[in-house]
């Protein structure tokens, strides 16, 4: 009897550490057998010149986020350069030493560029990068760089921004809910940019932002968003996996920003418009400059400019004059006269951070560790 | 606290709590009987992916639910196979069912929407709330009780009886019996075996049903790893309840009260940190699983079914 417990007990013990640690591992569990490329191997046999790119992605491109964003990037990818390369997707590699294996395989299966998508692979990407000098390898949202290898990502805070006048513009309460991962400089640069375009074009109104501390899970989030209407939000944005916030901030006959995605596509008209990320744009380019033999190793963060990041097309619930409030700022991030970031700031304090004419680094940006003025909540320290 | 505030946290904790109160229910009469189920967590998967499937294609939120309970008979069938029958290690295969479960869910769901596409963003047929006339009036918990779905006004006839059936029936006292010392309800002549096998899969029916109407009732969607790690929650809230229906409901409300709490709290922007309320209500089940094994210790009173996790070997005639 008390063996059993003890059984049971390290048994729930052993689940719970992999179930937080690992947060997907189980999906590892089955083998996805690349159902998009099923002419990869007899390809591959051929002396014909396509080179191989591989994709390391963390979900299912079914996720209708994150994943989705990177595969709709390696779509476009294999349309525009299809005659010269073949593209294979790993999906479900958990972050970690299994991510090692999976890129590994990859290579070994003769992938000579690697786009590893999620930032738990940086160590893992850089670990097989040392050892395949003549394959290159991209890395999305770290910061590490080798001779063969380089780092990605996009300034999501510039659509963010705008998404936030869109939402200042139309809150009636002039409060509006942000259901948010983790307290990382990453989430809380998404916050701050989106409260500056928010306070931009309405200074009564407050971001309120609930952690969830969780990248994916569909009923938190929903509880999440649903706590915030109950205080009393009339718009939700989030920086989530999921489009469970905007589910029920629709249900509850209220509006969104989505995110990731243009998630008005599997909402509706309540998602005002999300930010979203436009991967392919970058693909294009970097495996040009592969094939083109001018590829270097280089630590990207575009902006609307390259069009890296972009707003999804507009509900038709946003009305005209804030549209063109959008356009003239957004005209700005293009031509890159001002950049999300710019002065003057205040910090929820109601100090000065920034002053008027000057913006904050990119350093500055990457380490964010404070909120901006209208932000309502904290960034737990550690 | 005013009227619209604890309405609010009341109506989120209801929703929240119906599947882990299903869950747990499953729980609790699987392992009254002695059989140890880990798989809830993987059984909810496919129950909430196969349900939504099947409502989906027949546009109908009643066929879900019976390929809920299908899917709970098959899993419950092989669960009861492999540690009644075989004799198996009850916890190695509980955990499998969890990791079998959770792959299979995933693979549906990549696969069963239309034209073998992913379901992940579909809206089908639901559970929508139905408001109950009068009843629905009543200041502060009549809009939390009385405007739910189906399910969970179900589960309200479901705790009576469960309590009712365990504890005022010969049947329920035969379902204790089992669990305690099986030897003796063999030496009465039952059948130990059929009894151990009727209570897995019964328990594995309510763990389906728990992930239906996740997919069904509360999110009215699918999304990958939907259940979260709520089926483990329950494997702690029987604990928690000490194998008392009555008791699981308190559990199961604070379970899913404590969020609908800390976030509300946070949206109202308190200053707590949001990492020690997610920690509360892991918590309050240390707390428990403390004060369990003391009182177990002390009163006898609170005990684990003897027999939970032995498989049941007829002595020989000698």
């Amino acid at each position: 009897m008390h063996k059993n417990r003890w059984i049971l007990l390290s048994a729930l013990l052993i689940v719970a550490i992999l179930l937080g640690a690992c947060g997907k591992a189980e999906e590892a569990a089955v083998e996805e057998p690349a159902a998009e490329e099923p002419t990869t191997e007899e390809v591959a046999e051929e002396p014909a010149e396509k080179i191989k790119v591989a994709f390391i992605y963390i979900g299912q491109p079914g996720d209708l986020g994150w994943t989705y964003e990177h595969d709709r990037g390696r779509l476009m990818l294999e349309e525009a350069l299809g005659n010269k390369i073949e593209t294979v997707a790993v999906p479900d590699v958990p972050e970690g030493p299994d991510a090692e294996k999976a890129i590994r395989d990859v290579v070994e299966a003769g992938a000579k560029i690697v786009f590893t998508t999620s930032y738990g692979y940086m160590d893992p990407t850089a670990a097989v990068a040392a050892e395949y000098p003549d394959v290159i390898f991209e890395h999305c949202s770290g910061y590490l760089t080798a001779d063969n290898m380089a780092n990605y990502f996009g300034r999501i805070e510039q659509p963010r921004y705008l998404a936030g006048i869109v939402a200042g513009s139309m809150t009636e309460s002039n409060f509006i809910g942000y259901v948010a991962a983790f307290p990382i400089p990453e989430v809380v640069r998404g916050i701050n940019s989106f409260t500056l375009g928010v306070r931009s074009v309405n200074p009564d109104a407050e971001v309120h932002v609930v952690w969830t501390n969780t990248w994916y899970d569909p009923v938190l989030e929903r509880e999440a968003a649903v706590a915030l209407l109950d205080e009393g939000a009339d718009i939700i944005a989030q920086h989530q996996d999921t489009t469970e916030p905007q589910k029920a901030a629709q249900e509850a006959g209220k509006l969104s920003i989505g995110y990731d995605s243009d998630m008005a596509k599997f909402v509706g008209d309540t998602v005002l418009t999300s930010p979203m990320w436009n991967w392919g744009v970058y693909y294009i380019s970097t495996v040009q400059a592969v094939l083109d033999g001018t590829w270097e190793p280089h630590a990207y963060w575009g902006g609307m400019a390259d069009d890296v990041v972009k707003l999804a097309d507009f509900s038709p619930l946003v009305p005209d004059d804030v549209k063109a409030l959008v356009e003239a700022k957004k005209a700005e991030f293009i031509a890159g006269t001002t950049d999300a970031f710019c002065g003057p700031i205040y910090n929820q304090a109601g100090d000065l951070v920034v002053a008027e004419g000057e913006c904050i680094s990119d350093a500055d940006q990457l380490s964010m560790n404070w909120f901006v003025q209208g932000v309502v909540g904290t960034i737990p320290t550690e | 606290m005013n009227e619209a505030f604890v309405i609010s946290i009341l109506v989120i904790t209801i929703r929240a709590g119906t599947s882990l109160l299903y869950a747990t229910f499953g729980a609790i009469l699987t392992e009254r009987s002695g059989i140890q189920n880990l798989g809830v967590e993987g059984i909810m998967m496919v129950g909430a992916a196969a349900s939504f499937a099947a409502a989906y294609h027949s546009n109908n939120g009643w066929i879900g639910l019976l390929t809920a309970v299908l899917v709970g008979i098959i899993l419950g069938v092989i669960h009861a196979f492999l540690t009644i029958t075989m004799r198996a290690e009850q916890v190695v295969s509980g955990l499998a069912m969890t990791i079998f479960g959770t792959g299979l869910a995933s693979f549906m769901g990549q696969r069963l929407g239309p034209g073998n596409s992913t379901m992940v963003g579909l809206q089908g047929p639901s559970f929508e709330r139905i408001p109950i006339p009068y009843l629905r009036e009543i200041p502060y918990i009549g809009e939390a009780l009385f405007n739910q779905d189906i399910l969970v006004y179900a589960l309200y006839l479901l705790i009576p009886l469960m309590w009712f059936y365990i504890y005022k029936t010969r049947q329920g006292l035969e379902l204790r019996a089992v669990g305690e010392n099986p030897q003796a309800i063999d030496a009465l002549g039952m059948d130990v075996t059929k009894m151990r096998f009727l209570y897995t899969v019964a328990g594995a029916v309510l763990m389906a049903i728990a992930g239906a109407h996740l997919s069904l009732g509360y999110l009215q969607g699918w999304a990958d790893n939907i259940t979260g790690g709520r089926g483990w929650i329950a494997i702690a809230l029987v604990i928690f309840s000490t194998w008392n229906p009555l008791r699981a409901v308190l559990g199961a409300l604070l379970f899913g009260g404590i969020n609908a709490i800390q976030f509300r709290m946070q949206a109202a922007g308190t200053t707590l940190p949001s990492s020690f309320l997610n920690m509360l209500p892991y918590i309050v089940t240390i707390l428990v699983l403390v004060f369990i094994t003391w009182a177990e210790r002390n009163t006898h009173r609170f005990g684990t079914p003897s027999a939970l996790g032995t498989p049941f070997v007829r002595e020989e005639k000698k």
